[in-house]
C-alpha cells in the first residue's frame, strides 16, 4: 500500500536541506501535529495561535535535545493546508535526527519523498503546474532510492532480509495451509516450530535494529568527543588526527571556544570528531556556555577520549576526575571512554600505577607518539559491532521503522500462539510482519502466499 | 455411454422473434444463471432464462455439496443480498457441517452435503415461482450487438430475442472438449452437448480468449462398497443452516461421508495408464487448477506421498450413486476402474460412470467491469466459469452480481459494486478484474486481505442493508438484521458493564481447563479468554436473564465481537486506510502515457483501466510511487 496517500498520518521531516547550517528546520504536519509536539515540548501548544513562535525545550522524557523555536501553522493555513509546526534547532545532523525520531517514536511518521508538497496539492494549495513538479520529483526520488537499494543489495543487507521474508512466508503458507485446507489431508505447522522461527527472525532483527545507532554512525560519522581540562592538548590531538590546523590551537587557556566538528578515516570508518571547548569550573559567562556544551556533545558521542595532561596530574586527580565523569556524562557505560594521558614526553610517568584503568594510552600528541594505539581503541569497538551483526547495518530511518513495526507484528503473533489464539489471528499479524518487511524489499500480496502453498503442499480433493 | 450429440445440418432459413422485447436475458441454467436471472427478475426486470436442456437446470455437474471454507462465507453472503444459493442449498441438504470449529471465526465455514436431484429441482421451483422468469431452451449462438451495445440473441432454432441486456454464464460448455483416456468428444458436461458460434463471435468483437481444464471423478455404486473398512464423518450434531431467513430450518436427521485413503499399490496402476492420459501426452491444452488436481497429478506432483485422502459422498436421500472426491481423473475407465478396486472398502466396486477431464474456452476477466460488464460491449455481461473461475459458490456470486447490474444497466441506474472490505464477492470480482486469472480461480480466505472482518456470522449485518437499499433484499430480511443487531449490542454493552463473581464462575472455569479468577471482574474480560464461551454465562446472576431472551445467533455474533475485538478493531482501521484510495476515482478515459511512470506500468494500467486508485494499486507491475504519481495527476 502507498503509505503515501495515507493523508489521516502525521508526517515530519527536515526541511532544510543536507549538510550543517547553523540552524535546521523540521517540519511537522497533520491532524496529531500538535498532539506529538505537546508530548515533546516544554510548552503546550495545541491552544497557541496561529502565526506564533515558541521558545523551549524538546525533551525525551528527562533528557533534553535541543532548544528550539516552534513556528505554529493551523489548518488549513499553513503549507500544507493541515496543522503544522516548523522547528527550528540546532544544525547538528545528530539533534535533527534525534528530534525526528523522537517525533516518530511519538507517532509521527517519516514523510515520503515531496510528501508535504503532495499534501499542498491535495488541499488544493498549488495549482497543477506545481503539482507535476511534485509528480516528477516523486519519479526521480524513487529511482534515486532504486539506486541506493541496489548499492544496498551489493552490502547483503538486502539478501539477509530476503532470507528472512521467505523463511516468514513459509511461516504464512503454512498457517494459511492449515486454514484454507485444514480439512483435508494436510501436515499442521508444529507450533514450538513456528515459536522457535520466529524468535530466530527476532534475533536478527533485533540486531539489526539495534545497527540503526551504528548504522547511521557509519554514514554520518562515529561522534568522537575529545574532552579535558585546559590545555590538556585536545586541540592538539585533533590537528594530529586531522592532520591539519583545523582548531585554534594556543597556549592559553579556554581558546577553543566555538565546538569544531570534523570527520576522519581510520582503516575505513568514519569518525566525527567533536573538539570542545575545555573542562573546568568558571565564572566567566561565555566559557560556562562552552561547558554546558562539552556536556551536550559527550552525551551524544559514541567515545570519548579524556585528555590528561601527564605534567601536572597525579594518580589521585586522574581517579577523580574519571569518577566525576561517571556522573556528568550522561549513559557514561554505553560509551567507549579512552583515556589519553598526553605530554608523556616531557615527564617521566609511572605507568604501572595506572593500570587499573581500562582503555588507558600514553601519548605525546606533539610530537605523534602512541597515536596509533589510541586509534586502536577507538576503531576496537566498532570492529567488534560489525563482527557481531555480519556486516550488516541499517542506517534508512523509514528501513529501522519498518524493522519495528515488524518486531512488533511479530511479538504479537508469538504471544497469539502462546495463549492458543486460533491461527486466523495469528495470520494476520505474521502477515503484518511480512508486509513492513515488504516495504524494504518490495511488496509481498496474498498471490505469494498461494504459490508457495501451491509449490509445496499437496491440497485439494 | 458417451455419445457426441449431433449438431443440427439444417438450419432455419428465417429468423423471427417470438416475444416483445425483454430486459435481461441470461444465457445459461447453471448456478450463475440461476442467480442471475432471479436477481434480476426480483429487481424487476423481465427477464429470459435461455437453457440449451430445461431438464438440467441447476445441475451440481461436480461435487453434491456446496460451501465450505471460503465457499461457505460466499453462499452466506449470497443469502444475505438475497440469492436463492443458501435456501436451495438448505432445502437440499442430506448433511450440514460448520468446518474449522476449532479455529477462530473468520474461518468457520458452513458445507452441506446436497441431494443433487433435489438441488436442481429446489432451484426450478424457485425459479418457476419468481415472477418476471420466463424460460426458453435452445442454444443461444449469437449475440445481436449493434453500436458496441448488445440489443439481443438469436438462437439455433432461428429465433430472435430482443432485449436491454445480456448476461452469459456458459460455464464449461462453450466448445467444451471431453477427454477419458485417449477419447475425446464434444460436450458440455457429460451426456450434454457444447455450445458452439458465441466464442468465434467473441473473438471478431476483440475479445481475448483462452482455454481452461477441470475435472471430475467417477462416481460409484453406494451398494457395492464395504463402509466397514473406511472411517465414518458424521453431520454436526446440533447443524446449523446457511440461510438467514426463516424459510428454511436445520436439518432434522443427516446422511455421513465416509473417509479412505489411496495407497502404493492405487498409484502404480494409475501410473501404468499414464501413458494414455489426455494430461501427459499434451492433448490437454487447457490449465487446470492447482488446488483441486487430479488424481493423476497429485501422484506426479506430490511422488513421496504414500496416500491421498478420499471422501466418499452419497449423491443424495435416497440414490445409491456415490461421489469418490479427490479421485478426479482423466484416465482410461478400465485404469480407473482396476485403481479404484485397490481402495480399502473400493474391493468390489461397480463404477457407474467414469471420471473425465472438460476443456473449455474462457474469457480473460481483465476485460470486465467491477460489474462485471464487458468493456467492449456495453449491457454486455459475463459470471461464472466463462470468467475463468472455478466452483458452484464462486459463479453463484458472479450471476448473482451481473444479474443485478444488468437489471441496472437495463433500468439506467447505479452500479451495484461491493469492496474487498465488505465481501468475499468483493475480493473475488476485483481478483478476477484486476489480476486476472491464469487457472481456475477459486476462493480462498487467504485471498481476502480482511478476513477478520468477512466472517460468515455477520455476512447478512455487511450485506442485507445494502441489498435492502438496492431494493432486492427483503423487508422481512432487513427486519431480522436489525433485531439481531440490537441484541448483539446489547450483550456486547451488558458485558462490558457487569461483573462476574469467583464463586459463580470458577466452577465453570475449572471445568473448561482455566484458570480462576481472584475477585469480581468484568465479564467481558472473562469471555475474552480462550476456551470461554457465551454460553458459559448462562446461569450468572446478572447475564442470564438477558441470555436467556435472545437467539444463539445474537449471541454468538456478541461473543466474536468480544472476544475479537483488538483484531477486528486493527483490521478495520487497514482497511479504512485502503478505503481512502477506493475513494479516488479515475476517469474511464485517462491517458496513462503522458505520465512519468514505466512503460510497463502504463501499458498495463491502460489495459486493465482501473475505476479507482486502490484498484490501480492492485495491478501486478504497477509500483506505489507510480500510485502516488496518478494519484497527484488526479487532484483529489
Amino acid at each position: 500500500m502507498p503509505s503515501i496517500n495515507n493523508s489521516s498520518e502525521t508526517i515530519c521531516a527536515p526541511a532544510t536541506g543536507n549538510g550543517i547550517g547553523a540552524i535546521a528546520v523540521i517540519r511537522i504536519s497533520g491532524k496529531d501535529t500538535y498532539k506529538i509536539i505537546d508530548q515533546v515540548f516544554s510548552k503546550n501548544l495545541s491552544e497557541a495561535k496561529p502565526y506564533t513562535i515558541h521558545f523551549g525545550e524538546i525533551k525525551d522524557e528527562n533528557k533534553t535535545i535541543d532548544e528550539v523555536l516552534i513556528s505554529v501553522f493551523k489548518a488549513p493555513k499553513s503549507y500544507t493546508g493541515e496543522d503544522t509546526a516548523e522547528i527550528s534547532c540546532h544544525g547538528s545532523e545528530f539533534i535533527q535526527k534525534e528530534i525526528l525520531n523522537l517525533l516518530i517514536k511519538k507517532g509521527a511518521r517519516l514523510a515520503n519523498p515531496g510528501e508535504f508538497t503532495l499534501r499542498a496539492f491535495l488541499n488544493g494549495k498549488l495549482d497543477l503546474s506545481q503539482a507535476e513538479a511534485v509528480a516528477d520529483l516523486i519519479a526521480s526520488e524513487s529511482k534515486s532510492s532504486h539506486e541506493i537499494a541496489i548499492s544496498q543489495l551489493k552490502g547483503g543487507f538486502s539478501n539477509e532480509i530476503k532470507k528472512l521474508r521467505e523463511q516468514l512466508i513459509n511461516f504464512a503458507s503454512l498457517i494459511e495451509l492449515e486454514l484454507d485446507f485444514s480439512e483435508e489431508d494436510v501436515e499442521f505447522a508444529n507450533r514450538d516450530e513456528l515459536v522457535n522461527l520466529i524468535q530466530k527472525i527476532q534475533v536478527v532483527i533485533s540486531h539489526l535494529i539495534s545497527s540503526f545507532a551504528y548504522g547511521n554512525a557509519i554514514k554520518k560519522g562515529i561522534p568522537v568527543a575529545i574532552i579535558g581540562k585546559p590545555n590538556a592538548g585536545k586541540s592538539t590531538l585533533l590537528n594530529v588526527l586531522l592532520n591539519e590546523e583545523r582548531a585554534i590551537v594556543s597556549d592559553i587557556a579556554g581558546t577553543t571556544r566555538d565546538a569544531i566538528e570534523d570527520t576522519f578515516v581510520i582503516d575505513g570508518i568514519l569518525f566525527r570528531f567533536i573538539d570542545t571547548a575545555g573542562i573546568r569550573e568558571t565564572s566567566d559567562s561565555i566559557e560556562s556556555k562552552g561547558i554546558e556544551k562539552t556536556y551536550e556533545k559527550t552525551n551524544s558521542a559514541q567515545a570519548v577520549v579524556l585528555m590528561i595532561d601527564a605534567t601536572n596530574s597525579t594518580k589521585e586527580c586522574i581517579d577523580k576526575e574519571l569518577t566525576e565523569l561517571q556522573f556528568k556524562i550522561p549513559n557514561y557505560k554505553d560509551k567507549n571512554i579512552i583515556v589519553a594521558i598526553n605530554k608523556c614526553d616531557e615527564v617521566n610517568l609511572d605507568k604501572t600505577s595506572l593500570n587499573h584503568i581500562p582503555n588507558i594510552v600514553f601519548i605525546s600528541a606533539k610530537k605523534n607518539e602512541n597515536i596509533e594505539e589510541l586509534k586502536n581503541l577507538l576503531l576496537e569497538p566498532i570492529k567488534n559491532s560489525t563482527q557481531q551483526i555480519g556486516n550488516l547495518t541499517i542506517s534508512n530511518v523509514r528501513h529501522f521503522e519498518a524493522l519495528q513495526h515488524t518486531q512488533e507484528a511479530l511479538s504479537r503473533a508469538i504471544s497469539g500462539i502462546k495463549n492458543e489464539t486460533s491461527s486466523d489471528l495469528i495470520a494476520m499479524d505474521i502477515r503484518q510482519s511480512l508486509h513492513f518487511l515488504g516495504l524494504i524489499t518490495g511488496e509481498i500480496s496474498t498471490d505469494d502466499l498461494l504459490e508457495n502453498i501451491f509449490s509445496k503442499f499437496c491440497i485439494g480433493k | 455411454m458417451f455419445s457426441s450429440h449431433e449438431q443440427i445440418v439444417s438450419l432455419p432459413s428465417k429468423i423471427y422473434c417470438l416475444y416483445k422485447e425483454y430486459d435481461i436475458i441470461v444465457v445459461g441454467g447453471g448456478h450463475a444463471g440461476c442467480e442471475a436471472a432471479a436477481a434480476a427478475a426480483n429487481l424487476g426486470s423481465k427477464t429470459l432464462l435461455v437453457t440449451m436442456n430445461m431438464g438440467v437446470i441447476a445441475q451440481m455437474s461436480c461435487n453434491p455439496a456446496m460451501g465450505g471454507v471460503a465457499k461457505g462465507q460466499i453462499v452466506r453472503e449470497i443469502d444475505a443480498l438475497g440469492g436463492y444459493s443458501g435456501i436451495v442449498s438448505d432445502k437440499s441438504a442430506i448433511q450440514f457441517r460448520m468446518l474449522n470449529r476449532s479455529k477462530g471465526p473468520a474461518m468457520w465455514s458452513p458445507r452441506t452435503q446436497n441431494d443433487r436431484n433435489l438441488f436442481a429441482k429446489e432451484w426450478r421451483i424457485m425459479l418457476e415461482q419468481t415472477p418476471n422468469v420466463d424460460f426458453w431452451q435452445d442454444m443461444v449462438n449469437e449475440l445481436i450487438i449493434e453500436e458496441n451495445k448488445i440489443v439481443g440473441v438469436k438462437t439455433q432454432l432461428g429465433v430472435e430475442f430482443k432485449c436491454k441486456a445480456v448476461v452469459l454464464t456458459n460455464g464449461t460448455f462453450l466448445n467444451g472438449l471431453i477427454h477419458i483416456g485417449e477419447k475425446n468428444f464434444g460436450g458440455g458436461r457429460a451426456g450434454e452437448r457444447a455450445a458452439t458460434g458465441i466464442t468465434e463471435q467473441l473473438i471478431k468483437l476483440g475479445f481475448d480468449h483462452g482455454r481452461m481444464k477441470t475435472g471430475t471423478p467417477p462416481r460409484i455404486d453406494g451398494r457395492s462398497l464395504n463402509y466397514s473398512k473406511m472411517e465414518e464423518q458424521k453431520g454436526d450434531e446440533n447443524p446449523s443452516k446457511f440461510s438467514f431467513s426463516n424459510i428454511t430450518s436445520p436439518l432434522k436427521h443427516q446422511h455421513s461421508c465416509h473417509i479412505t485413503y489411496t495407497n502404493p499399490t492405487v498409484h502404480e496402476l494409475l501410473q501404468e495408464g499414464f501413458e494414455k492420459s489426455p494430461m501427459f501426452t499434451g492433448r490437454i491444452q487447457g490449465l487446470g487448477p492447482r488446488y483441486c488436481p487430479s488424481i493423476e497429478d497429485k501422484i506426479v506432483r506430490f511422488s513421496e506421498r504414500e496416500r491421498h485422502q478420499l471422501f466418499v459422498e452419497p449423491e443424495g436421500w435416497d440414490t445409491v450413486e456415490i461421489y469418490v472426491n479427490g479421485f478426479s481423473t482423466s484416465l482410461p475407465e478400465e485404469v480407473q476402474y482396476k485403481a479404484l478396486q485397490q481402495i480399502p472398502g473400493f474391493e468390489n466396486c461397480k463404477m457407474f460412470r467414469p471420471g473425465y477431464a472438460i476443456e473449455y474456452d474462457y474469457f480473460p476477466p481483465t476485460q470486465l467491469k467491477h460489474t462485471l460488464e464487458t468493456k467492449l460491449i456495453s449491457g454486455l455481461f459475463f459470471a461464472g466459469q466463462i470468467n475463468g473461475t472455478t466452483g458452484y459458490e464462486e459463479a453463484a456470486c458472479q450471476g448473482l452480481m451481473a444479474g443485478i447490474n444488468a437489471h441496472q444497466v437495463a433500468q439506467e441506474k447505479e452500479a451495484f459494486t461491493l469492496k474487498r472490505d465488505e465481501a468475499y464477492i468483493g475480493v473475488l470480482i476485483d481478483d478476477l478484474i484486476t489480476k486476472g486469472t491464469k487457472e481456475p480461480y477459486r476462493m480462498f480466505t487467504s485471498r481476502a486481505e480482511y478476513r477478520i472482518l468477512l466472517r460468515q456470522d455477520n455476512a447478512d449485518i455487511r450485506l442485507t442493508p445494502i441489498s435492502h437499499q438496492l431494493g432486492l433484499a427483503s423487508d422481512e430480511r432487513m427486519k431480522r438484521v436489525e433485531q439481531k443487531q440490537k441484541w448483539t449490542e446489547e450483550v456486547i454493552a451488558l458485558f462490558k458493564s457487569e461483573s462476574v463473581s469467583p464463586e459463580e464462575m470458577n466452577p465453570v472455569l475449572e471445568e473448561i481447563g482455566s484458570s480462576p479468577i481472584k475477585q469480581k471482574i468484568k465479564a467481558a474480560q472473562v469471555l475474552s479468554r480462550p476456551h470461554v464461551n457465551i454460553n458459559n454465562f448462562n446461569h450468572t446472576e446478572l447475564l442470564s436473564e438477558t441470555l436467556k431472551s435472545m437467539d444463539e445467533e445474537s449471541k454468538e455474533e456478541a461473543e466474536i465481537l468480544i472476544k475479537y475485538e483488538g483484531y477486528i478493531e486493527r483490521e478495520k482501521e487497514t482497511a479504512d486506510k485502503l478505503n481512502r484510495l477506493e475513494n479516488v476515482k479515475i476517469p474511464a478515459n485517462f491517458d496513462y502515457t503522458k505520465l512519468s511512470i514505466s512503460a510497463e506500468s502504463a501499458e498495463k494500467l491502460s489495459q486493465i483501466k482501473p475505476t479507482t486508485l486502490g484498484q490501480a494499486s492492485r495491478i501486478s507491475g504497477v509500483s506505489p510511487s507510480d500510485v502516488s504519481i496518478l494519484m497527484v495527476h488526479l487532484g483529489r
